[in-house]
């Protein structure tokens, strides 16, 4: 699935990485807990998450996630944003809640980290 | 210990979470320039990253070391932090002593030892309680998942 079907299933606007929505993304991570992400195969995934920090972003850069999702109109400070920027990670915000945004992605077809439907 | 082909420390500072993460990403940026196995760079970057954190939170002031070998990458953490009075129990998934605030950051489930633990091909930790804590892992340039 591109990212761009992702942003239109979710009403999601674009903070950063406009010039990267079509990329590929087959699985989807959703949590606030960062090591969740850490602790799964997050290599290629879009991360949704209610957290807007900087850990979000670096979580995302280490772990190797493709694109982030802010669930509930999630907007982070400014030097997150251009922290995404700096590392080429496309950043999205939806008014979607966590629930709503991963039933909408699922009956698209994105499988969760480890393949599971 | 091997000969090292390249070598670099960076400082860790005492409960700056705005920082925390940046000498992993440093390091993550250092192996990508190599040209390193992608799933290598991953992992290893996870493992700092998770050690990182702890260092922050728990630590003190410490470092992140980065050394390539001809066979491996081996990152070591220290700190001068309290230590840890149970290692066995620390490395026990779940278990976690971290504060509010680092929780409210997305950390302090208790999974990041068990972690770093899975993704490191070698992994040896040792902690004097009122010293400091150190962690040592190896990733082996052709090993598992690599």
């Amino acid at each position: 699935m591109k990212l761009y079907e992702i942003q239109q299933a979710v009403d999601a606007c674009v903070l950063s990485g406009e010039e990267q929505l079509d990329r590929d993304i087959r699985t989807a991570g959703a949590s606030d807990l960062m090591s969740d992400i850490l602790a799964g195969v997050a290599e290629g995934c879009v991360f949704l998450t209610g957290l807007a920090t900087v850990q979000t972003i670096r979580t995302a850069v280490v772990s190797g996630v493709s694109a982030v999702v802010f669930v509930r109109n999630k907007i982070p400070p400014q030097e997150v944003i251009d922290m995404a920027k700096a590392e080429g990670i496309p950043l999205l915000s939806s008014p979607c809640s966590m629930f709503v945004s991963c039933g909408r992605l699922h009956a698209l077809g994105l499988t969760g980290l480890n393949g599971a439907r | 210990m091997g000969e090292a082909i390249l070598h670099k420390v960076f400082p860790i500072n005492k409960k700056d979470f705005v920082h925390a993460g940046e000498a992993s990403i440093h390091a993550k940026n250092l192996l990508k320039a190599l040209n390193m196995d992608p799933g290598l760079i991953r992992r290893s970057a996870i493992c700092g990253y998770e050690g990182e954190m702890n260092v922050v939170m728990h630590g003190g002031e410490g470092v992140l070391a980065i050394r390539i070998e001809k066979d491996r990458i081996v990152l070591e953490l220290s700190d001068n932090g309290p230590g840890i009075p149970d290692i066995e129990l620390a490395l026990q998934e779940g278990y976690s002593t971290a504060s509010d605030e680092f929780r409210e950051m997305g950390f302090g489930a208790g999974m990041g030892l068990p972690n770093m633990k899975k993704n490191a091909d070698e992994f040896e930790l040792s902690s004097r309680v009122g010293e400091g804590t150190q962690v040592r892992m190896a990733f082996f340039l052709k090993s598992k998942g690599g």
